[in-house]
């Protein structure tokens, strides 16, 4: 078998996510070549020849590819892909964006944010909003998947010492062009990747509220997440969201404020390792899956948290 | 302009489903079947352009069994047009509905074709960017904002890291996300008028679409429960507890 994974990266720096999927790629079996599309990328090719357990990198170094726009990669992963027996993308925005065009050109069946692979060609994923979970098996000939990244452990990003190839291979669908991104600017980790991880909720009240979790999220190097409800309300931007239709998280520590855990919330965070809740009302369902809840007005209790670490 | 909008029908959002006790599949009998929340922002998205006066008809389609048509006639009182229905009662995978969506894009040459991102009871997230791929279309998923201009339309997208905004070629394909608009509600005289809307009926093999699944469901299974833990009495203890028992700060 032989397993083509599709790098996470911004042309400079490859993502965490590429590792994950990686280990995904291990626990199917067989050659493992990663490919990184992107404009100016040498450097995230360099970096995935080092990931332990990766053959070969393949570098398509473009213009069209320099944004990821689905129309360009997805024909490429398409003409690549049929050399190979499974193709796997992380299952972030950019993956879920561009796999499921590229199995289309393949005519293939593909299967969406993988939890665990049970065997080649079998795979667990969740269904209803995680509420079951389904083990799925394909008949097609390549099988596609997109990789739910917090359900496999990343592997060594150093160690390896896979040969580079470049691809000349130049896919311009010309039908999409990139206009522009807002992204987010923080020192504080990515949501997705932080050891730990604080979110509020309805219960902050408004945005500038949530300066109180940035100061305990500096002290213990979190991440600061929302529920949906805060998004809702405009007290923060949507890429803050954690939740079923956001994003997945599984830190070792994960701290709720003033949330009250809707399904679609727990969804997104009921993997991480230990849960604490904060929230006044004793009866909210975030309760029922917290390992530490604290019965407390959050605006009382933040501030002493931040104190007291 | 033409617009097309796939709508599926689904359990409703607010029933939690649960799998059969066989493990086979997810009890869905006598349980309230709606609109896929993302498909009802897709309609209400194609309803406000049409009051911008850049969309002249919206045509709306679903595919399934005969009771898809509810929510045909739903999305018809909410402002569609008029419907097709792509009647079956075989299992329908995504690769399937977007191959039987082109068909229905061939022949009704629409010059933008709005779905939900993903339906809630399947999350694949794959159907539209599959038409787009079978149709040569751009595509513009996870929409946060929509703007027709002259011959593209440029689609603001929720992406991990904030917003991207890109130009697609009309025609062309967008996938709702949640904030894109507000759903109405349809009135009662809406409703009254929707059942007198022209709804057509296809299939799969009338329109030569080869719908065998590629994929088997083995088994479903409840996730693994997570139990609830303790309540501690104040910060002092919380921290106690998070250094000494559960070492993660």
């Amino acid at each position: 078998m032989s397993i083509l994974v599709i790098a996470e990266h911004d042309n400079a720096e490859l993502k965490g996510a590429t590792l994950n999927t990686i280990a995904a790629a291990k626990a199917i079996g067989g050659d493992i070549d990663v490919l990184v599309a992107g404009s100016g990328c040498d450097a995230v090719g360099e970096a995935a020849a080092k990931v332990e357990g990766v053959s070969k990198v393949l570098v398509a170094n473009n213009a069209a590819y320099e944004h990821q726009l689905a129309e360009n990669v997805a024909k490429l992963v398409g003409d690549l892909g049929k050399n190979y027996s499974h193709i796997l993308a992380p299952a972030t925005t950019t993956g879920k964006n561009m796999l499921p065009r590229a199995a289309a050109l393949l005519d293939v069946q593909p299967i969406s944010d993988i939890l665990a692979v049970e065997s080649p060609d079998t795979f667990k994923r969740p269904i209803y909003a995680g509420n079951v979970i389904a083990t799925v098996q394909s008949s097609d000939a390549i099988k596609v998947a997109s990789v739910r990244t917090t359900a496999f452990d990343p592997v060594a990003a150093e160690g390896g010492s896979a040969a580079v190839e470049s691809v000349d291979i130049v896919d311009d669908a010309a039908v999409s062009k990139f206009v522009g991104e807002e992204l987010a600017e923080s020192d504080r980790p990515e949501l997705t990747a932080a050891r730990v991880v604080i979110s509020g909720g309805r219960g902050m009240q408004n945005g500038e509220n949530f300066e109180l979790l940035n100061k305990v999220a500096d002290k213990l190097g979190a991440a600061v997440g929302a529920s949906r409800a805060a998004v809702d309300a405009g007290f923060v931007p949507n890429d803050m969201q954690v939740g079923q239709t956001g994003k997945i998280v599984a830190p070792d520590l994960y701290i709720a404020v003033g949330i009250s855990g809707a399904i679609q919330h727990l969804a997104g965070m009921k993997d991480s390792k230990v849960i604490v809740a904060i929230n006044k009302d004793e009866e909210a369902p975030i309760f029922s899956v917290a390992d530490y809840g604290l019965v407390a007005d959050l605006f009382d209790a933040v501030p002493e948290l931040e104190t007291k670490l | 302009m033409k617009v097309l909008v796939a709508v599926k029908r689904v359990v409703d959002y607010n029933v939690k489903v649960r799998p059969k006790a066989d493990g086979s599949d997810v009890d869905t009998a006598n349980v309230k079947m709606s609109i896929n929340p993302f498909c009802e922002i897709a309609v209400e998205e194609a309803v406000r352009l049409k009051e911008k006066g850049v969309v002249s008809e919206i045509v709306v389609v679903s595919m399934g069994p005969k009771q898809c048509q509810e929510q045909i006639r739903t999305a018809l009182a909410l402002g569609a047009d008029r419907g097709i229905q792509v009647e079956t009662d075989a299992e329908l995978q995504p690769l399937a509905v977007a191959k039987c969506l082109k068909a229905i894009v061939e022949k009704e040459e629409p010059q933008l074709v709005i779905l939900g991102k993903q339906s809630i009871d399947g999350d694949n997230n794959q159907t539209g960017q599959m038409l787009a791929a079978l149709t040569g279309m751009g595509q513009g998923t996870f929409a946060s904002e929509v703007n027709v201009e002259e011959g593209s339309v440029k689609v603001t997208r929720e992406i991990d890291g904030g917003l991207q905004t890109v130009e697609l070629q009309l025609p062309a394909v967008v996938t709702t996300d949640l904030r894109l608009n507000e759903p109405r509600y349809a009135s009662l005289p809406n409703i009254m008028k929707a059942k007198k809307k022209p709804l057509d009926v296809t299939n799969p093999e009338e329109l030569g679409v080869d719908i065998a699944p590629r994929t088997k469901t083995l088994k479903v299974e409840p996730p693994a429960e997570r139990q609830a833990g303790i309540k501690v009495a104040d910060v002092a203890e919380l921290v106690e507890k998070l250094k000494n028992e559960a070492k993660v700060i």
